[in-house]
């Protein structure tokens, strides 16, 4: 009975710090939710603009192709970037109150996946006006969307503990993601590249769940065991790492605010 | 009930603060990286039962704030342990952790959320929280568009509406206009007078004095003493005040006590005459009965027993010079 009560209690702040950091992300923009529409369609227009005459002559739909990488490296960087800030930005609240300190993260996170599945739903949009054929394949797209959140979580993890120990973890963050974007293909491709080259490019996740997406939207076929495996790798590696690293140094969280 | 045994409270203090990662790198390279440990609370041991209240003294720095967040259950103590029975809830900075951009409604509920109830209890409770903070006509405002009276009374009611086992007190608090310090304060005694397990951090001895029944005395981090005998050890604590020395057994806080007693006597005893002097001066000077009379009118109020001993014998001159 203590338990369920103790349980109903948490599920209802987690419920409530869902809509607080889901209502916090647009309030201050007038466009509101329609902004997370707005956003990847732009960097899209802006990067087929760019790159159509370097890149996408000899890639079939760019459109799509550049959507893809887009909506996925976007959902890491701000799940990443924001979610850093999950703990420090509640200090206050949290040198005062005994609370779960991993609500706050999967709270945050939870909101940027409803984020992302509303670029997934733009995705699917443009994918129409590309000409793409729909079928029931579309569907596994839900894996790496699953994958890529548990993914987010775990980096996220990691990252907001180490940002309570270093305040310029952030700054850092942002260069690497930077550095990250161009490691992506998320507007070439890596077909020119050596076999051995091509290879590295297993090594970043992001690229892993970039590749499960357009497998799905331009190959017109579900993803390989083999990606999915490596895809579910990653996600439980980072996941497995962040919890371990941040429940270690939760105790000590409270020194450093 | 709340039980602390032998607790021992450690946090690391040194080259951790505002460096980044960057420099810490550079410093672990060239070796002169440190990290120490600060013992801030140490072997502090005692126990309290359903309706007791506990007050804790000390100087700045003594332990008390991180001792009450280790009680909170914010910090983990590094030894020793804290037992408690039932819900804790720290009345410190009452308007602290509020999310400026929600509404009062939202950050009423997420806040009642985050002090552990259910959301059947807190859509129930939502009104009467309100009403107490006097807020009704701005639920839908910002939390930023409240003045800093507001946010303190809603913080008040959030915290003071529900029924706590154990709370936590820095100071007495009196948050708002006097209309609502009031009401606070009588809804505070309610909850303490309620059975519930009291922890009051205090600077005023005589706030302690008349409000605890048990009496934890910190000093740098270490236990001097817990005990119900809570007059004297007060006493003995503002000698310790101008003196400097702890008292090592009770035997010597009783001469604590005594000398404060004493030394509180004098005092009152040399403001008394420093006031005689100035009546009699202006009895010397302007020999203007009127504004004498006031005077010491003024004065018997303040010092009843000792003013009246000094003063007699002026007045008594006094009239004795209008004779002749």
């Amino acid at each position: 009975m203590a338990i369920w009560k103790k349980w109903k209690a948490k599920r209802f702040l987690l419920d409530e710090l869902i809509k607080r950091d889901f209502k916090k992300k647009y309030k201050r923009s007038v466009l509101g939710i329609f902004w997370s529409v707005l956003s990847p369609v732009l960097t899209m227009l802006v990067m087929r603009l760019m790159f159509t005459q370097f890149f996408g002559r000899d890639i079939p739909h760019y459109t799509t192709y550049i959507l893809a990488g887009n909506i996925v490296f976007s959902y890491f960087r701000d799940s990443t970037s924001e979610g850093m800030n999950a703990i420090v930005g509640n200090a206050r609240i949290l040198s005062k109150i005994d609370l779960p300190k991993t609500l706050f993260l999967f709270s945050k996170s939870v909101a940027f996946l409803m984020n992302f599945i509303i670029s997934v739903g733009v995705f699917l949009l443009f994918c129409a006006f590309d000409g793409i054929q729909f079928g029931w394949h579309f569907l596994s797209l839900i894996v790496p969307v699953v994958l890529l959140f548990v993914f987010n979580l775990g980096a996220a993890l990691f990252l907001s503990t180490f940002y309570v120990f270093m305040k310029d973890v952030r700054y850092l963050w942002s260069v690497f993601l930077r550095l990250l974007m161009y490691m992506s293909a998320v507007f070439y491709r890596i077909d020119g590249y050596p076999e051995q080259i091509k290879r590295l490019f297993w090594f970043n996740p992001v690229y892993v769940y970039i590749t499960c997406f357009r497998q799905v939207a331009l190959e017109g076929r579900v993803p390989s065991a083999g990606l999915y495996a490596l895809a579910a790798f990653y996600a439980l590696l980072a996941l497995c790492i962040g919890l371990w690293v941040f429940k270690k140094q939760e105790d000590k969280f409270v020194f450093y605010f | 009930m709340l039980s602390v045994e032998n607790v021992k409270i450690a946090y690391p203090v040194g080259d951790i603060l505002d460096v980044g990662l960057k420099e810490t790198l550079i410093r672990r390279l060239k070796k002169n990286y440190q990290v120490r440990e600060f013992v801030a609370v140490d072997g502090v041991s005692f126990h309290l039962e359903k309706g007791d209240m506990l007050g804790i003294i000390g100087h700045n720095g003594a332990g008390k704030s991180t001792l009450v967040k280790a009680i909170a259950g914010v910090v983990k103590p590094a030894g020793g342990r804290i037992r408690r029975e039932g819900k804790v809830t720290a009345l410190l900075e009452l308007s602290a952790g509020f999310d400026p951009d929600l509404t009062v409604r939202e950050n009423t509920i997420l806040r009642a959320a985050m002090m552990g109830y259910t959301r059947e209890y807190v859509q129930q409770a939502y009104d009467k929280i309100i009403s107490f903070a006097e807020l009704g006509e701005f639920q839908d405002r910002t939390f930023k568009q409240l003045s800093s009276g507001m946010k303190a009374r809603l913080g008040f009611a959030i915290a003071g509406l529900i029924d706590p086992e154990i709370l936590i007190l820095d100071e007495v608090l009196s948050v708002g206009d006097s209309g609502f310090k009031k009401k606070s304060e009588a809804r505070m005694k309610e909850i303490i007078h309620g059975g519930a397990v009291t922890v009051l951090i205090s600077h005023s001895t005589r706030q302690v004095e008349t409000l605890c029944n048990k009496l934890l005395w910190l000093d740098h981090g270490r236990q001097v003493v817990f005990t119900d005998e809570v007059k004297l050890y007060c006493e003995a604590y503002e000698e310790f005040m101008h003196s400097k020395k702890l008292p090592a057994s009770r035997e010597q806080a009783e001469k604590m006590a005594a000398k404060q007693a004493g030394r509180q006597k004098a005092e009152r005893e040399k403001a008394a005459r420093g006031e005689a002097q100035k009546l009699e001066a202006i009895l010397a000077n302007g020999k203007n009965e009127q504004l004498a009379r006031r005077a010491l009118e003024i004065l018997c109020q303040k010092w009843p027993d000792l003013v009246r001993q000094a003063v007699e014998q002026p007045i008594e001159e006094f009239h004795g010079k209008k004779d002749d």
